[in-house]
């Protein structure tokens, strides 16, 4: 099987801090990481791998320090990286980057299913995997976990907010993976070692099938006009005070007033 | 769709249903169009889809849409990405409506990115607030990014429709009104099933009985202060007595002491009851987002300064495992009382 992972290097957002004047992210000492939950949907691929043979390629549209994340997806096992870099790609929405990432996609050769994680922790979108696939004309099964082939079949269990869905369809197919899907492993000492030796292969705008006004701002319809630190909606109310047992007797009365309870 | 022209289609929602209905979301976005409708001055439209559903075309009217199209089908039965959007994109093709929000369920988020793409439009997930820029004619939309600690505000200004996903328990639903007019018009529906090419095998309900979180009217939730999962036996006693359901923060989930499903904050649900208890909770913003639109909230927790006291309505700064036991014991007997 050949099986392509979108993965996208995000900032460690537990670590974020925002900037109080211009509610942007401070990104000076903050690391780059592999969204988390791409790490899902590169094991998801390596357990397939292992199941069926074949090859599995990790593809990422970033800046230049996005090889880290190439070189992290390849030390956990994956056999080939493709960067796609260029200043024209700066500032896609999610409608620019799934028509870079689906041209870099055609252009890497047959493939039998691609794997997404279901969200990136930054833009926090979840639309990378339904726009590639409706980009590449592929069927979609988002928030995927237990995920079987067997032949060019594909089954998979998706994620439904009151329970799941047992989901078949047909290769070649693209697949979101839900967090719980897996846990994905540890890259080995080795691992790490051997993917500082391999070759990132890296696409310029210039390499891919793309019109300029389809790439990067020119190609986003949506447009951030503003940003700022999450504000919570509510005031201070009362912490109350006494014996405990005042306390809770208090607070039921309260309730109870309020015809809360 | 590239350039903008005047659409007249109006606000459309997309009508979510399952075998026991409309979604309560769906109401939700009701109440949300229908204000973004009035200030544009345009239609309120419902799309829903599926098989045998007819009779709840007439209850999205009743809650406030102007006009339903009704695509009812045997291929429609049960959301399939596929047959969904090849209809909606018809639909949509031919009325040209302005806005278009869904809500961030399971299937919205997979259903809007995809039409969005077919389109060339531009969608913006999980909005937590929408309003209209009048001077410009713009929806503007904003959502949480970066791990719930920024908001960031967006508009699509130069294509259309404008469409959005909508977080659950965020917008408010209007109350049913059986004496609202309103048109409804069948879709035709032209698609064979043997040209769908995924299938629902089963489907199979995992959740716990009772009133969903995002409905529930009374939630007792739990967090790292619990200490493990024997203390959510002590929530679920006082979540009955109060008439309610227990919740969970993340930290109580991750750790196992509790299903997924009860996690409430920014990987969770956003909650709207009218009692919100937060037990051995410490308040992070991420689990803050998912409860700030509750009536009340009562937290307890040892730690006075602990940020949960910074927008509970009511604090107690005690043990948990002191204080819920004692909740407990004062309910019962007032519940006693009462049936005396």
């Amino acid at each position: 099987m050949n099986i392509i992972v979108c993965i996208k290097q995000v900032p460690n957002v537990s670590k974020v801090k925002i900037d109080p004047i211009t509610g942007t992210l401070i990104r000076e000492g903050v690391d780059g990481i592999i969204n988390p939950n791409d790490k899902n949907a590169i094991e998801e691929a390596l357990v397939l791998r292992e199941k069926h043979g074949g090859e599995v390629t990790a593809i990422t549209m970033g800046p230049p320090q996005a090889e880290e994340a190439l070189r992290e997806a390849l030390a956990m096992g994956a056999d080939k990286a493709i960067l796609l870099c260029d200043r024209a790609f700066a500032g896609s929405d999610t409608l620019a980057t799934s028509c870079t990432l689906s041209t870099a996609i055609k252009k890497s050769g047959r493939f039998d299913l691609i794997i997404c994680g279901t969200e990136a922790t930054d833009g926090m979108t979840a639309h990378i995997g339904p726009q590639v696939a409706e980009c590449l004309q592929l069927p979609q099964v988002t928030y995927t976990r237990k995920v079987e082939v067997d032949g060019n079949v594909l089954r998979a269990e998706r994620k439904i907010e009151d329970g799941y869905e047992l989901v078949e369809t047909l290769l070649p197919a693209l697949i979101t993976v839900a967090r719980e899907a897996n846990e994905p492993r540890i890259a080995p000492i080795d691992g790490i070692m051997e993917a500082f030796e391999m070759e990132i292969v890296v696409w310029h705008a210039g390499d891919l099938d793309v019109d300029k006004d389809q790439i990067g701002l020119a190609g986003s319809p949506t447009q951030i006009i503003k940003s700022a630190p999450a504000v919570l909606k509510r005031g201070e109310g009362q912490i109350l005070s006494g014996p405990v047992n005042e306390q809770v007797t208090a607070l039921i009365k309260k309730l109870s007033e309020r015809q809360l309870i | 769709m590239a350039n903008k022209s005047t659409e007249n289609g109006g606000v459309w929602i997309f009508a979510e249903q399952r075998d026991a209905g409309l979604s309560k979301a769906s109401l939700q976005l009701l109440g949300a169009g229908r204000e973004l409708a009035d200030i544009l001055g345009v239609e309120l439209t419902a799309i829903l889809l599926g098989d045998n559903v007819a009779d709840q075309a007439i209850e999205l009217v009743y809650h406030g849409a102007d006009r339903v199209l009704l695509g009812d089908a045997p291929v429609l039965r049960g959301y399939r990405t596929q047959p969904y959007t090849e209809v909606i994109v018809d639909q949509i093709l031919e009325y040209r409506p302005e806005i278009l929000l869904a809500a961030a369920t399971s299937v919205g988020r997979d259903l809007i990115p995809r039409i969005a793409r077919r389109l060339s439009t531009g969608c913006c997930a999980d909005c937590t607030g929408l309003s209209i820029d009048t001077e410009r004619r713009l929806l503007v939309q904003e959502k949480p990014a970066f791990g719930d600690n920024l908001v960031a505000t967006m508009v699509t200004p130069g294509h259309r429709p404008q469409m959005a996903t909508v977080r659950p328990g965020v917008m408010k639903s209007l109350s049913r009104d059986n004496t609202r007019k309103g048109e409804v018009v069948p879709v035709q529906v032209d698609i064979e099933e043997k040209n769908v090419i995924t299938r629902i095998l089963k489907t199979v309900k995992e959740s716990r009985k009772g009133v969903p979180l995002e409905e529930a009217d009374v939630i007792v939730s739990g967090g790292r202060g619990l200490g493990g999962p024997e203390g959510f036996k002590m929530l679920e006693e006082l979540a009955t007595l109060l008439g309610g359901v227990t919740g969970a923060t993340s930290i109580a989930v991750d750790a196992g002491w509790v299903p997924p499903d009860l996690k409430i904050g920014q990987t969770g649900k956003t909650v709207r009851p009218g009692l919100y208890f937060a037990c051995g909770i410490s308040g992070a913003i991420q689990h803050l987002v998912g409860i700030q639109e509750s009536k009340v909230i009562c937290a307890i927790n040892k730690d006075p300064k602990a940020p949960i006291f910074n927008i509970s309505d009511y604090g107690i700064v005690g043990d948990i495992y002191q204080v819920v036991p004692m909740l407990i014991k004062e309910m019962e007997c007032a519940k006693k009382a009462v049936h005396t």
